[in-house]
């Protein structure tokens, strides 16, 4: 038995310490919001934040996250009120959607470590995250959006 | 509202009536004879006036689409056309995907499909009278109610009202459901009166698509449902000769290993058990004929073939001798490796098989023709097998599959084994998966005049046919999707003397189509070839295309408005360059200018495309926008990176490490899209972006280095200085 906090929940899973974060997450928790890409941090659709780092859940092992804070897509906000879900609507982002919750919660941690970043900083922080759509044009604007409306209101 | 804008919409009309093709509105009692699902919304509906809407008494409307929703927008553009007529209010609708059945065959092309670009315009009358027929029975129920005449009636957002007299829908639906049903089309509503056409909303899946709350394939789960994880052959299509499960059966979680047609699937508790359980099989392999395939060696061939005569695609005049009369042949040749569609979403299907039903989850683009495959495999009825189409984490063509490769797969594994399973494909499931866009070649020669004008042209293309063995296989001539682009080429069209000739070789991998389908590889050899002659011409690209496409009205216009738009022959700053291609496809005109450096080491930046559409009716422009802007990023990943290989025929692919996808850094800042002021034919927009990417590329980095780039993927050409 391996505890965990998940989107600040308690969780205690029967799982062995090398599984993936992602299948604990999705196969034992169920929480699919977080999702299957690649299997080798290579596209970043299963983009968690572990203790506010983001991290690719799909080789993040269970053994590293015991003990430790998960934020899973299903807990950046209780409403879908984060200024990168606000932004991400305002810019009608999302085309097939699977791979945007990787994208919001790699976005968040460079909006959190970065509150103006520049485009240069958003290729940085956003690269890892592949989408097959290609809407990043609506991303790099979203991030843009939401570090003003990051500004204007804080979180809500 | 802008004069312009609402003459655009007033000859929209027109349009619209001409677009009528087949409108079949199926009666409520007809409806329930083929047993629509039993969503939680049809539950309490009351009127249910025609295949794709239902009216409860509480108000709510389900809409169900004949289309699936792929990343494309038609969640939002359907029912954008049945709230235009029906004057819905927008927070009670629902939206689900129809399941297989007849009233959602596609309108043109005869089977329940999304694919070709073509829902909008192919729906565009049947769901606008879909919602019109139900308000029209609406009213007549509230006029009896009233005591008024219907004439006397208005709706507005889910009301009747008349006067000071007012119904909500939920209140008239059960006497709307007691009339006769309509058996004529209703009088649509006049462009004059659109509250959503040619303006649009927001999408209206983008809510569940940022809080992780979209249910995609991969996301079923219910009690007792297992995953299955497939060890699959290292060459395509090889048989199982034996396999020793003992240590895989030993790993914690692993419930059971079957053997399938296609391989071994090992059942397990969870993805990750399944998946170490298939590490720890053993399986040999019966190695089948795709072993003989080396793709390097296979282009040679392809080559030699497309410098031969082949089957007649387009005629007119002499070609050879035309050749032979001009003042000067430029000859080129173009070649285009496998491409595999990754879609972000690995394949996977939920089968659950129980009492002489069967269930299937997953996201597709032909649910009639897995359901079909399904019962075939089990020896059901068709309607014994119920299909639910999630949300499609991507599709670009791969999950419309005459095969059903994945489905029969998945349902294989639940026979075999008599569990209820998920069947997951890893990534490199995926990229070995086959049903690949076919490798082509196409051997070009064209001759000028003295001004450089093409006299004639004598094209050749090599590749393997997608619709060989499906039911689109033509049964006399070539196969159009091959050379498509190119046979209808306006180009083509004003030369005295051409020819364009096909050779479809039979082999035993499975292709299929790609995102733009033949137009993935003809766009690049007709905007390749039409820049090198102008360049030979001494003619700047845009003014040259001008001239030869001075009778193409709706390429010209693309054209002059991407040109416009991306300042064509301003300065730019040092170091970048400018290239352009315009083609048509999918009934769409759509012209990319793509401003681009090339640095020292060889590496092509994209720092910015310029796009102009001309699709007619643009019913959701923003919708159109996104779409240009995905085929764009679509095309620079297919451009300068897409290729599979086959060595020995294995594919020497396996994930994004080493099939490279563009990423956020590898596309452009900044991509403008305008959409022509258009009252033409409408066409689709999910494909017609993709083609002229990589010719627009190529033309850039000519433009930059003087380079032609002529072999596909670009990546694969050294521009270093």
């Amino acid at each position: 038995m391996i505890k965990l906090t998940i989107n600040q929940k308690e969780h205690t899973v029967d799982a062995s310490p090398d599984m993936p974060l992602l299948w604990v997450l999705r196969d034992i928790v169920g929480l699919t919001g977080t999702k299957f890409g690649c299997g080798m941090a290579q596209c970043g659709a299963c983009t968690v934040h572990l203790n506010g780092e983001a991290v690719r859940s799909c080789v993040t092992l269970l053994s590293r996250a015991a003990g430790q804070q998960i934020v899973t897509i299903e807990g950046l906000s209780p409403d879908s009120t984060h200024p990168l879900q606000r932004a991400w609507l305002e810019e009608d982002v999302p085309q097939c959607g699977y791979c945007q919750s990787g994208q919001i919660m790699s976005a968040a941690v460079l909006l959190r470590e970065n509150p103006h970043p520049s485009d240069a900083d958003i290729d940085d922080a956003m690269s890892g995250n592949i989408c097959r759509c290609g809407t990043y044009p609506r991303i790099r604007k979203a991030i843009h959006l939401a570090a003003k409306l990051q500004q204007e209101g804080g979180n809500k | 509202m802008t004069t312009s804008r609402r003459g655009f919409l007033k000859t929209g009309a027109m349009l619209g009536g001409s677009l009528i093709v087949s409108f079949v509105v199926p009666g409520a009692k007809r409806l329930a004879a083929m047993g629509l699902p039993g969503t939680d919304g049809a539950a309490a509906a009351v009127f249910t006036p025609n295949a794709y809407l239902s009216i409860g008494a509480d108000d709510s409307i389900q809409v169900w689409l004949a289309h699936v929703e792929m990343g494309q927008g038609i969640w939002t553009t359907l029912t954008m056309l049945i709230a235009e007529e029906l004057d819905a209010d927008w927070e009670k609708i629902k939206i689900v995907h129809a399941p297989p059945g007849q009233p959602y065959v596609h309108t043109v092309y005869g089977l329940q499909i999304t694919g070709g670009s073509s829902t909008t315009w192919s729906e565009f009358d049947r769901y606008r009278q879909a919602g019109a027929t139900a308000r029209t029975l609406l009213v007549d129920a509230a006029a009896k109610k009233f005591g008024v005449s219907p004439a006397d009636c208005r709706t507005e957002n889910g009301m009747v009202i008349a006067g000071d007299k007012k119904a909500r829908y939920g209140e008239l639906a059960a006497a709307a459901a007691a009339l006769p049903p309509l058996t004529e089309p209703v009088q649509l509503r006049p462009p004059s009166e659109w509250k959503y056409i040619g303006k649009g909303v927001k999408r209206l899946d983008a809510p569940v698509k940022v809080n992780g709350q979209a249910k995609f394939g991969m996301d079923m789960q219910f009690p007792g449902l297992l995953t299955a994880v497939v060890a699959h052959p290292p060459v395509y299509g090889s048989k199982v000769k034996s396999f020793d499960d003992s240590k895989a059966r030993q790993i914690q979680g692993v419930r059971n290993v079957v053997q399938i047609p296609t391989g071994v699937a090992v059942i397990a508790d969870n993805f990750w058990a399944a998946k170490k359980g298939r590490a720890a099989l053993q399986v040999s392999w019966e190695t089948g004929p795709n072993v003989n395939i080396d793709s390097k060696a296979q282009l040679q061939e392809f080559k030699k073939l497309a410098a031969t005569k082949g089957e007649k695609a387009a005629e007119k005049g002499d070609a050879a001798s035309g050749l032979s009369k001009a003042s000067k042949v430029l000859e080129a040749e173009f070649t285009f490796p496998y491409l595999a569609h990754t879609p972000m979403e690995p394949q996977n299907v939920t089968v659950k098989v129980e009492n002489g039903k069967c269930e299937i989850w997953t996201g597709t683009q032909m649910p009639g023709n897995d359901q079909q495959v399904a019962a075939k495999i089990l020896g059901f009825n068709p309607e014994q097998v119920s299909v639910h189409t999630t949300f499609l984490g991507g599709g670009f063509g791969r999950r419309a599959n005459f095969a059903s490769d994945f489905v029969a797969e998945a349902v294989n594994i639940a026979k075999a084994s008599g569990q209820f399973i998920k069947m997951v494909w890893t990534r490199e499931d995926d990229i070995h998966g086959a049903y690949y866009r076919p490798s082509f070649v196409h051997n070009v020669r064209v001759g000028v005049d003295g001004e450089g004008k093409p006299v004639a042209w004598l094209h050749n293309i090599a590749g393997q046919s997608i619709m060989a063995g499906t039911p689109f296989e033509p049964k006399e001539g070539v196969d159009g999707s091959s050379v498509e682009g190119v046979n209808d080429s306006p180009y083509l069209a004003a030369i005295p003397d051409h020819w364009v000739g096909l050779h479809s070789p039979r082999l035993q991998l499975p292709v299929l189509w790609y995102r733009s389908v033949g137009h993935t590889h003809t766009a690049m050899a007709m905007e390749g070839m039409i820049d090198e002659l102008a360049h030979n011409a001494g003619k700047d690209p845009v003014e040259y295309r001008r001239m030869l496409l001075k009778d193409h009205p709706r390429h010209l216009a693309a054209l002059n408005l991407a040109a416009e738009k991306s300042g064509w022959g301003q300065p730019l700053p040092a170091g970048r360059f400018r290239g352009v291609a315009v083609h048509e496809s999918f009934l769409s005109y759509v012209a990319h200018v793509v401003e681009l450096s090339v640095d020292e080491q060889g590496a092509i930046k994209i720092h910015r495309v310029v796009s102009a559409v001309d699709c007619g009716l643009a019913v959701n422009p923003d919708g159109v926008r996104a779409q240009i802007e995905s085929g764009v990023n679509f095309g620079i990943s297919t451009a300068l990176y897409g290729e599979i290989t086959l060595d020995k025929g294995v594919v020497r692919q396996s994930n994004f490490h080493d099939y490279r996808i563009a990423r956020m850094n590898d596309t452009p800042t900044t991509i403008e899209v305008h959409i022509v002021n258009s009252t033409d034919k409408m066409g689709g927009v999910g494909e017609p972006g993709v083609p002229p990417v990589a010719p627009a590329i190529a033309n850039a980095v000519f433009a930059a280095t003087g380079k032609r780039l002529r072999d596909l993927p670009f990546c694969n050409t050294n521009l270093k200085a």
